[in-house]
């Protein structure tokens, strides 16, 4: 017969019933030989306040000075102490999968396997993305090197940025003030057709497309600056065909050296000629960007 | 008061000497303890009832213990343990308390 969970016990055992009592689980330590006499004595008893049970006073008294049972009580207490105090350690220090059983181990392995793949996956689509990243940034990387390489370019052709190179370096001592502008300008065509790259003249006036040679009572002008004399013609490009554009018959030399202006002309091939001089660009009123 | 000492003796031992089951009797030895604990419930009931014998007792104590673990050991032979450990516990654990609801009416008369 199965035990009642939370019986009316009261009124059973009132009846005199053994029932919650004597078979008060094997653990109880009751025997059917302790039981039979002991439940007419409970029965008899019961209405002068349950001396069948030990009390509180009498729970103390056997605390205090502890007998044979409470001795065996000891030794059950200590093994499950011991047992209590194994498993807890068990669990604490070792890993859980160990007592765990075999269908819930493969449940887990597949969340694993499932987890992992997913973030295999994942992984795969980061890296993708990292080398569409990647190669933006190299072709990124690229078109402003060249931008940055064609900007140089330009900024030497447009004279707004210093420059320095091999060339030539043209001194023309005039002491009779005859040089003209039209013969600086041809001197400077002449230079151009000979590969110049970078023309100032004294070191101030950076030579570009908009460059402009007269002469006014003072003498000489350029972009709207005085020249003085000796004029010094600073050109970068090839050395060899620069001083063959001066010395040509009926170039600057043969002219400047000619009896009517009756100046000299040296040209000194230079590996490094630095030209500071620069033009500051001006903004387009009219032209855009097509 | 040998009681509380056991108990004390016996955490201690298990924390200090550290012991080790043999990894096969591991997964018994929980359904063990909840075993032990009923059988301490119901001697502790016993006791305040005057019917507290210590053979039985002791011998319950070892019975108990050894038939929990030998039925989900079963159990696990024959593929349902986890569901028989669940039944054992189950009992058990209505047993504690059947137990301590006749200690608490012996103690409290409630």
């Amino acid at each position: 017969m199965p035990e009642p969970l939370d019986a009316p016990d009261e009124g059973e055992r009132r009846d005199g019933q053994p029932a919650d009592a004597g078979t008060a689980s094997d653990g109880g330590g009751v025997t059917d030989q302790a039981e039979q006499p002991d439940a007419p004595r409970r029965a008899i008893v019961d209405e002068a306040s349950d001396p069948g049970t030990i009390g509180w006073r009498e729970l103390v008294r056997d605390f205090v000075k502890p007998g044979r049972a409470q001795v065996v009580f000891a030794a059950i207490l200590l093994v499950l102490g011991l047992a209590v105090a194994m498993q807890v350690r068990t669990l604490a220090s070792e890993t859980d999968y160990s007592t765990l059983r075999h269908d819930d181990l493969v449940q887990m392995l597949d969340d694993l396997t499932a987890e992992s793949r997913r973030l295999e996956a994942e992984i795969a689509d980061l890296e993708a993305t990292r080398t569409r990243l990647q190669s933006g940034v190299d072709s990124e990387r690229v078109a402003r090197e060249e931008a940055q390489r064609r900007l140089d370019v330009l900024a030497i052709l447009g004279g707004t940025a210093p420059a320095q190179g091999q060339g030539v370096r043209i001194t023309i001592n005039d002491p009779q003030r005859k040089v003209t502008a039209e013969l600086l300008l041809n001197t400077i065509e002449e230079l151009r057709d000979a590969g110049a790259e970078v023309m100032a003249i004294n070191g101030t006036v950076r030579v570009v497309a908009s460059t402009w040679f007269s002469s006014d009572a003072q003498g000489l002008l350029a972009a709207g600056q005085r020249i003085s004399r000796p004029i010094i013609i600073e050109v970068i490009g090839d050395p060899h065909a620069l001083t063959e554009a001066v010395r040509f018959s009926g170039g600057l030399v043969s002219e400047v050296e000619d009896d009517r202006i009756g100046g000299t002309v040296t040209v000194v091939s230079d590996d490094k000629v630095t030209i500071t001089a620069v033009v500051a660009a001006p903004d387009n009123r009219y032209a855009k960007p097509a | 008061m040998f009681a509380i000492v056991g108990l004390i003796i016996g955490i201690a031992l298990g924390i200090y000497l550290e012991p080790t089951l043999p990894a096969g009797l591991q997964p018994y030895l929980p359904i063990a303890i909840v075993a032990a604990l009923d059988a301490l419930f119901g001697g502790f009931r016993a006791y305040l009832e005057r019917t507290f014998d210590d053979k039985v007792f002791v011998v319950s104590f070892s019975s108990n213990v050894l038939i929990a673990a030998v039925i989900v050991w079963i159990g696990d032979q024959i593929g349902v343990g986890s569901q028989l450990s669940t039944a054992v516990v189950v009992v058990l654990g209505i047993r504690i308390f059947t137990n301590a609801a006749a200690i608490r009416r012996a103690l409290f008369h409630a």
